[in-house]
């Protein structure tokens, strides 16, 4: 089995929050903070888990479900070479094809999420269409914590065992974080979820999400005969202090000082 | 209607393993069952759950097979509707969602299995189609063209089993035409679904009286064929609508709309179900006359003494 270097992934991720900062300063729509708490899992799927072809067009599938994660995917998908950096130079602009949200279509999106609770119930499509057409292909889902509360994440999260899908593996950011407030504090009986997903037929494990390696070693040792769930435990906004759990930077974006200052402190962290 | 569709889907899917049926706890039964036996993983039932549904199709069909979704109209479309609308009108992915008892058709369930306006809330979705096939011969057309050539999300609406056939004498069946399945000069009855047979009737009275009717099937409402619209209102003396659906969004509101669009000199009458939940049970018949689509109150309206 390939492996999983944890340095180069500690420095790719130092790489791609630079670049989001980067795209911060040139475009004010911007999640920056979703983007940071995921930015580890994907990482990781991308570089570590999906397997290309010769055509250098990827085997596996992708889907960030959690939309707004997707500056994530965004800047991994250029550093792939998936994007090119004139389409990251149209982020939100009207001649571009890039938006706030990952849309179907545009080279390396697997499906065009936003609304929340879309990605599983595709992924599992996806997982179950992979099989009947004889192809080993393996699918991953990004999926946020408040996502989880969505009813149709629950279907989901019901049908797939039922049919079979060990191909997909469920990658939950949970960054503890949503809209009003903190989820353990909004839904206290929630977490934790591997509990919860194990009683309907899934194989589950706890990881911390800002450890690349430990992600790749979770997934590639699971035992494999059930649809996996990971629960990743990450920060929102993690790698600058000051948007560490400040839920205004789920949509905010630095001015310049504190660009500045988020650029020092990363920059400082690999040192 | 659900029994064609059943057949017919069997019949295709022996041909063709892209061909994959969800359903959400209903079964078209029939020959339905056969190709749950025979291709078992091409049978998928979600249980009482549609929005899983609607997004295993999506997926199923972002990876090249050609999925059908199927249940009772109302929970295919209303309960799931943002997964019709993001998963396929926007991602516009080839996957047909099947609605079973259109309109009315569930008359002694009451109005939580009434899908009255299915057709509006379905063609409002931009790359959604719409078709509502009047008896089994198009169910059977349509299925077909639906399982082979289409490649947009498309809402089917049937109605139920034991409806007669209504076309054995029409013009040609021509995908989105209107559809004559008799041609006159003085009046014209645009319908669509299984109370195409309220327009025959309506149009046997009519010509018992001396008039020339003409009835049309539109069996595609999205995308409409304007020109035969524009056709119909060009060279009749009178356009009357029969349909079960509510009086906004559907084929009555399109038709008014191309009336104005080409200034349309005829007569224009449309008759639809209420803009009502009604709390009202009996047969199918007894609940379209309690909504004034019944043969008598058109009849009347229309001018026709017995």
């Amino acid at each position: 089995m390939a492996s999983f270097d944890a340095g180069e992934s500690k420095r790719r991720c130092l790489e791609h929050r630079l670049r989001i900062l980067e795209i911060s300063q040139l475009v004010g729509a911007l999640h920056v903070a979703p983007a940071f708490s995921c930015l580890e899992a994907t990482d990781t799927v991308y570089n570590g888990l999906m397997r290309r072809g010769d055509d250098g067009l990827f085997r596996d599938i992708f889907i960030m479900s959690k939309g707004h994660g997707c500056m994530s995917q965004y800047v991994i998908l250029e550093a792939l070479g998936i994007l090119t950096k004139e389409q990251m130079a149209g982020y939100c602009k009207p001649y571009g094809c890039l938006g706030a949200h990952p849309d179907y279509g545009v080279a390396g999106i697997e499906a065009s999420t936003g609304s929340l609770g879309h990605g599983l119930g595709i992924a599992a499509g996806m997982g179950h269409a992979e099989r009947l057409l004889g192809r080993d292909t393996a699918v991953y889902c990004l999926i946020g914590d408040g996502e989880m509360q969505e009813g149709s994440i629950w279907e989901a999260v019901m049908m797939t065992p039922n049919l079979g899908l060990s191909n997909l593996v469920a990658i939950l950011d949970f960054n503890d974080y949503q809209g009003l407030g903190r989820t353990t504090e909004t839904h206290p009986h929630f977490m934790p979820m591997a509990e919860k997903v194990r009683s309907f037929g899934w194989e589950a494990a706890d990881v911390d999400g800002h450890d690349g390696a430990a992600i790749y070693d979770a997934i590639t040792k699971r035992r494999g005969d059930k649809p996996f769930f990971l629960t990743c435990h990450t920060i929102k906004g993690k790698g600058v202090s000051y948007m560490e759990n400040v839920p205004i930077w789920h949509y905010r974006a630095p001015n310049p000082e504190e660009y500045r200052k988020a650029v020092a402190e990363l920059k400082g962290s690999l040192a | 209607m659900r029994n064609t569709f059943a057949d017919e889907f069997y019949a295709l899917g022996k041909e063709d393993p892209r061909l994959a049926v969800i359903v959400a706890d209903i079964s078209p039964a029939g020959s339905i069952a056969k190709f749950r036996e025979h291709f078992p993983t091409r049978f998928i039932n979600t249980g009482v759950a549609e929005q899983i549904m609607i997004g295993l199709a999506a997926g199923m069909a972002m990876r090249g097979l050609r999925p059908f979704a199927y249940t009772i109209a109302t929970f295919a479309l209303f309960r799931p509707y943002e997964f019709l609308r993001l998963d396929l009108g926007y991602q516009d992915l080839p996957v047909t969602v099947v609605g079973i008892g259109g309109g009315v058709t569930y008359s002694t369930l009451g109005g939580t299995h009434h899908a009255m306006e299915d057709i509006s809330i379905a063609a409002s979705i931009p790359n959604m189609q719409v078709v509502a096939p009047c008896d089994p011969a198009e169910t059977r057309i349509l299925t077909r063209y639906l399982a082979t050539e289409n490649r947009k999300p498309t809402y089917m609406r049937l109605n139920k089993a034991g409806e007669p056939d209504l076309t054995a004498t029409a013009e040609p069946f021509e995908l989105g035409r209107v559809r004559y399945l008799r041609r006159g000069k003085d009046t014209c009855l645009l319908a669509y679904g299984p109370i195409v047979k309220q327009a025959l009737d309506v149009a046997d009275a009519l010509e018992a009286r001396g008039e020339s009717v003409s009835v049309c099937s539109v069996h595609m409402i999205k995308p409409l064929d304007v020109e035969g619209i524009v056709e119909a209102l060009k060279t009749h003396k009178r356009v009357v609508v029969l349909e079960e659906h509510v009086p906004h969004g559907g084929l009555t509101s399109r038709v008014k709309e191309v009336a104005w669009d080409n200034r349309a000199s005829c007569e224009l009458k449309a008759f639809t179900l209420k803009d009502a939940f009604i709390h009202c049970y009996g047969s199918h018949e007894e609940l379209l006359a309690e909504h004034g689509l019944g043969f008598d109150a058109i009849a009347a309206s229309l001018g026709i003494s017995e």
